[in-house]
């Protein structure tokens, strides 16, 4: 039996659209119609232009007809993450202060899908200017999760998970940077990549915490993922961090063919408490166990290891995230773009008041706390040492990594949580980003693939880190680990759902 | 210990270029305290004989010859000013008396 474009993996729909065998404009409209299906549900998406779609889609189709687009995913329907900037496309963080805000330029990895011959679909919910792990502080209302709608999706880039694994696209593009692509990959049964920091272009991507900031690709499984992150990868002028492709080649000679060898941080699982959530839960816990199992039994060594400093990994994170979105975010401040309070009656209460009614409690929070880690007086005791914890996480890795190839772990500690729940304890949610927060500060690239359902039918996620520059070692390995571990249901297939 | 008192938290309000209303004000500076208390976590690290770390990559600074490659966008970033007149941003008074 034929597979219908909704069935089909975005590699499996790129090539039915080069053959000729669906016409890109009907695969963009079987999307488009799902997206108006699935919406009222789950809001996945915050704004789509169709007049503007269909532009596109006539051009790529004269595109894929003259050759100009021979690429994989010529014709593939993309969903962007909304803090990912699209000319002519309002890009708004999920702030109410960007809530008008038309880009009048792009991003790099907008540029390389458009290059590419991808059609852009619409724009993402995301937790406000990417501060959440639960995307509930949108200015722009909560999106549920597709496997259970009482469930928050995880975050920041829920929106963008939620799209994939709905069905209401084919692939997206999420933003990471303390686990915001991982962790909702893993509570909505997809796969998400978060590449080394340098890797892909931030030009365009609205910063957070500079220095831990990466755009990845998120598909239903591991080549659509690697599809799209060739794609957007490589070097950008425009992005002084981003790392040079001549020094890229080199770092990747001597990728030899040996046993897999494997590390499994034991004390990243098993909690003792419910209340410690420094810890994975024993559901989440096995299931790590049984992956780790499984490449053992396919020739890998597995050795659980120790990593005590990851636990002062989200300590260090949220001292260093608040500092740099302190500092990032002082540009808001109603006067060339943005919100402005209409009340004020000077420039500096313009300044206060715009920022105040403009952003919401927890990026207020955050901000505030970045200040105060920055100020005189707390410079050294915060933010110093933060730095200095960074080098001692990053230490640790780079030890792991003498010996394995890659770490094997959970990517959050419990399956996702009830909408609401984390709001009322935030520190409980802070401390739950600690195995992939550990991975943003040391600059690692790390991978979330569906690995389990829990017994409420929530999927589990595990998190595959390799050294720096190593993503193709990473795809091998969660190809391999996506092979053995055989199909998982999906939640488009839930009965009822989607 | 409590960090966050009244006069530090309106020294860090104004480095921020906020000002919370009162309710506001009362979850921040309880918030604050949560997170701080948290983060002090890092103080049981003996950081005597470690560098900070900036970057993790060993990146080096790249130069480029200084030459303008932009076009003319003030058109365009003029759409997205909250107030303009004759192609200038307004804003509201900047001496106060």
């Amino acid at each position: 039996m034929n597979k219908t474009v909704l069935e089909m993996s975005a590699l499996e729909l790129g090539k039915s659209l080069r053959q000729g065998a669906i016409g890109v404009e009907e695969a963009t409209g079987i999307y488009i119609n799902r997206i108006r299906e699935i919406e009222p549900r789950l809001h996945a998406f915050l704004h789509m232009d169709e007049d503007k779609v269909y532009t596109r889609v006539r051009e790529v189709e004269e595109g894929i007809a003259n050759g100009k687009y021979t690429g994989a995913l010529a014709g593939v329907p993309v969903a962007i993450k909304d803090n990912i900037c699209t000319k002519g496309l309002r890009t708004t963080c999920g702030s109410k202060m960007l809530e008008d805000f038309i880009p009048g330029y792009q991003a790099e990895v907008i540029n390389r899908l458009e290059a590419a011959g991808m059609i852009v679909l619409g724009k993402t919910n995301m937790d406000e200017f990417a501060m959440g792990s639960t995307t509930e502080t949108s200015a722009f209302g909560v999106t549920r999760n597709p496997w259970n709608e009482e469930y928050v999706p995880g975050g920041s880039s829920g929106g963008s998970c939620v799209a994939v694994a709905s069905g209401e696209a084919p692939l997206a593009l999420g933003s990471d940077t303390g686990g915001s692509i991982r962790q909702p990959a893993s509570h909505c049964g997809v796969v998400g990549l978060k590449p080394t920091y340098g890797r892909v272009s931030r030009y365009g991507l609205v910063a957070y915490a500079s220095s831990m900031d990466q755009i990845g690709p998120i598909g239903r499984n591991v080549a659509d993922c690697k599809a799209l992150y060739e794609v957007i990868a490589g070097y950008d002028v425009k992005d002084s961090t981003s790392y040079m492709e001549a020094a890229l080649k080199q770092e990747s000679v001597g990728c030899e063919k040996k046993a897999l060898r494997i590390a499994v941080p034991k004390n990243y699982l098993y909690s003792p408490s419910k209340a410690d959530t420094a810890r994975a839960d024993g559901e989440v816990s096995a299931a790590i166990e049984q992956a780790a199992k499984l490449f053992e039994q396919n020739g890998a060594k597995v050795d659980y290891i120790s990593m005590p400093m990851t636990e002062y990994a989200a300590q260090a994170y949220y001292v260093i995230a608040c500092a740099e979105a302190s500092s990032n975010l002082a540009r808001f401040d109603g006067v060339k773009y943005g919100y402005r309070s209409r009340e004020a009656q000077n420039l500096h209460e313009m300044y206060r008041r715009s920022r105040t009614e403009g952003f919401g409690a927890e990026v207020k929070k955050r901000i505030l706390v970045g200040a105060y880690a920055l100020s005189e007086g707390y410079y050294d005791a915060y933010y110093l040492k933060a730095l200095k914890a960074k080098a001692l996480i990053k230490a640790e890795f780079d030890k792991v990594f003498e010996e394995y190839d890659c770490i094997l772990a959970p990517v959050a500690p419990t399956t996702a949580p009830r909408l609401g729940e984390s709001l009322i304890e935030p520190l409980k949610m802070y401390q739950g980003d600690a195995y992939t927060v550990a991975v943003n500060l040391a600059g690692l690239p790390a991978i979330s693939v569906p690995c389990a359902l829990s017994e409420k039918g929530l999927p589990i996620g595990l998190q595959l880190i390799a050294n720096s520059f190593e993503e193709e070692k990473l795809f091998a390995v969660a190809a391999e680990y996506e092979a053995l571990r055989g199909v998982m249901p999906t939640a488009m297939e839930q009965k009822g759902r989607c | 210990m409590q960090r966050i008192d009244e006069q530090t938290f309106a020294q860090v309000e104004l480095l921020a270029k906020l000002s919370l209303s009162k309710e506001e004000k009362c979850y921040a500076m309880a918030e604050m305290e949560k997170l701080l208390t948290y983060m002090d976590e890092l103080q049981e690290l003996d950081t005597e004989e470690v560098d900070a770390m900036v970057h993790v990559l060993p990146q080096v600074n790249i130069f480029r010859e200084d030459v303008v490659t932009n076009t003319d966008g003030r058109a365009m970033l003029m759409k997205n000013a909250p107030k303009s007149k004759e192609e200038q941003l307004v804003v509201p008074k900047t001496i106060q008396s």
